[in-house]
């Protein structure tokens, strides 16, 4: 465990001001893992999304690292979800959504007109808002992306639904009543189940769009533990309303904002500051975080 | 002792719409169920012991004594099968085009979105016009047999299917689509292994009330030969058929009275299938709906 003594950091009066609960809460200064280089996983140049003629978030230039929790703070409207959602290509699906910009991912170009978008949300796993199991068994939504994306032998299938399980911290809860009906579960064990059917895909990123927002504080304490024990082999994206909990999670954070164009009176989002989270919370930059983060404002 | 009161307090006239509205959802509901049981009871007393076995047994004939539907029931059968056999993979197939690959936004989804509602409108006799026209004789010219009566009422129902599919298709929650092609399934998968799962319940409901619907439709066979004295049972596809409702007719206008109560008789067969179809499409939307 690092232990870096936190009070050698210098913080403006302003900032702190900040709640003590939030600044308690932000972790000691992560190192990267002794065995994985955090290199830029995603790479954001100039991306801008936009629905029609509508700009949910425009001009976002960001490297994202691997193998660490990266949040995405900021009011509602601020184009966070909009631009998680663009990171593995969910928004293909919705009618006029358009990227702008380059998302690179591990240096290859998300919408190339070679990248294909099946082949990138299995890499790019995503965990939604509000908990989605199929009205399945709870083997039978784990082993789903196996099924579609491989042909596997009973056995093998076996050994992924119950690694999958015991990764999300979810194995000792359910290994009696895996042919039962996933829809029994409370709302916070269906989330972790959400999480065991992503990573049976065996993914290199899990994208999570405010997957606490729905549970109560326990489930969301035990989330949160499985994020960070996650974070070891995989990199964690993460859209956040709760501020604590992307001071308590996350390695970095960005923080998103909304802009009002005059013209035509409709918000765009962008990208205020990214930095280590500690940087965000005590030694902000910009005065609309520290205002965000300080409660001022949000 | 408590100085307020809970006994009713209401103005005399709040007393008057109450007890109004009571007694006019009662009559309502009496109409609605006391309906279907005069009918029944009414057919019943008609019927005059018409409803037996040689009912189910005899072929249509000119003697009152030997007259039966045996034919009617199975070209019903035949006509209606093959309908739905045609009608409802059609259907539920083009309904998963139209809702799961095709944007909504677009000029041409616009269009046939536009015609399969006023398709489902269209009175019946007109299919049966251009069934006449363009299946019975025409290029086609299939004359009047089993073939091209279920073709007419296949064209008939589509529509109806299709709408209902496309329903039972929008209902399901778009997070399973996102959860599914979260996981790298592609979107043939997704439909098939997520949203048909889940729709088909209420498919099935709906394809089974437009079917019915088919059962009892006599307009467009009409024009179709249906009104024939047939006296033996369809084997195929271009074999001669009557079917149920029009066999009515044809006993129900007889000039010899012995007829009529055999009509009544059939009358209520015929009901009973229906009752028996829609009771199956209540039982699996209720089935699905537990489960849920």
């Amino acid at each position: 465990m690092n232990t870096e003594n936190p009070s050698g950091v210098r913080i403006n009066p302003a900032t702190a001001r900040a709640s003590q609960e939030i600044r308690a809460a932000v972790p000691p200064q992560k190192k990267s893992n002794a065995t994985n280089t955090n290199h830029a996983i995603f790479s954001l140049n100039d991306v801008s999304v936009s629905y029609g003629d509508f700009i949910a978030v425009s001009k976002v230039n960001m490297e994202i690292p691997s193998h660490s929790i990266t949040a995405f703070i900021g009011p509602s409207g601020c184009g966070k979800s909009t631009l998680i959602r663009s990171l593995n290509r969910t928004n293909d699906l919705i009618p006029g959504a358009k990227v702008g910009g380059k998302i690179m991912y591990e240096g290859i170009d998300l919408y190339a007109s070679d990248s294909d978008a099946v082949e990138v949300r299995r890499r790019i796993g995503m965990v939604f808002q509000k908990p989605n199991p199929f009205p399945k068994s709870i083997y039978d939504n784990v082993a789903f992306g196996p099924r579609v994306n491989y042909r596997q032998s009973k056995s093998e299938l076996d050994g992924i639904v119950e690694s999958s399980l015991k990764s999300a911290a979810l194995w000792d809860e359910v290994k009696n009543r895996l042919k039962e009906s996933a829809l029994g579960l409370s709302g916070g064990q269906q989330q972790r189940l959400c999480i065991a059917r992503s990573l049976a895909v065996n993914p290199d990123v899990i994208l999570m769009d405010e997957p606490c927002s729905a549970l109560d504080p326990i489930a969301t304490m035990k989330i949160e533990d499985l994020m960070i024990e996650l974070a070891e082999k995989y990199t964690i994206v993460i859209v956040t309303h709760n501020m604590q909990q992307a001071s308590r999670v996350a390695s970095y954070t960005a923080f998103f904002s909304t802009e009002v164009n005059p013209d035509n009176d409709r918000r765009t989002g962008q990208l205020v500051e990214f930095d280590d989270t500690r940087n965000i919370f005590l030694n902000p930059t910009d005065p609309r975080t520290e205002a965000y983060v300080t409660g001022r404002v949000g | 002792m408590s100085t307020i009161s809970l006994k009713r307090n209401l103005s005399r006239s709040r007393l008057f719409k109450e007890n109004f509205f009571r007694v006019l959802v009662s009559l309502s509901i009496f109409f609605a169920l006391g309906f279907i049981l005069f009918v029944v009871f009414i057919l019943f007393l008609q019927s005059r012991g018409a409803l037996n076995l040689d009912l189910f047994r005899n072929f249509p004939s000119a003697r009152p004594a030997n007259a039966g539907i045996q034919s009617a029931i199975f070209g019903s059968i035949w006509v209606v099968g093959i309908a739905a056999l045609v009608a409802v993979p059609i259907g539920i197939v083009a309904a998963i085009f139209l809702e799961e690959f095709i944007n909504p936004n677009n000029r041409i989804a616009k269009i046939i979105d536009l015609n399969v509602r006023n398709l489902a409108g269209v009175p019946a006799v007109v299919f049966g016009m251009v069934g006449l026209a363009f299946i019975a004789r025409g290029s086609l010219g299939w004359g009047f047999t089993v073939g091209t009566a279920a073709l007419v009422l296949a064209m008939m129902i589509l529509p109806v299917v299709i709408i209902v599919s496309r329903e039972s298709i929008r209902a399901v929650p778009s997070s399973l689509r996102d959860g599914s092609l979260a996981l790298g399934a592609t979107q043939w998968q997704t439909v098939w292994r997520t949203v048909m799962p889940s729709a088909l319940p209420s498919i099935a409901t709906g394809a089974i009330l437009s079917v019915s619907r088919a059962m009892g439709e006599s307009a467009p066979l009409l024009l179709l030969g249906a009104l024939a004295f047939v006296t033996y049972n369809p084997e195929s596809l271009d074999s001669d058929y009557t079917i149920l409702p029009l066999i009515i007719f044809r006993y129900a206008s007889d000039a010899k009275e012995e007829f009529h109560a055999i009509a009544a008789a059939t009358s209520l067969v015929l009901m009973a299938i229906l009752f028996l179809m829609n009771l199956t499409a209540i039982l699996i939307r209720d089935r699905s709906q537990r489960k849920a």
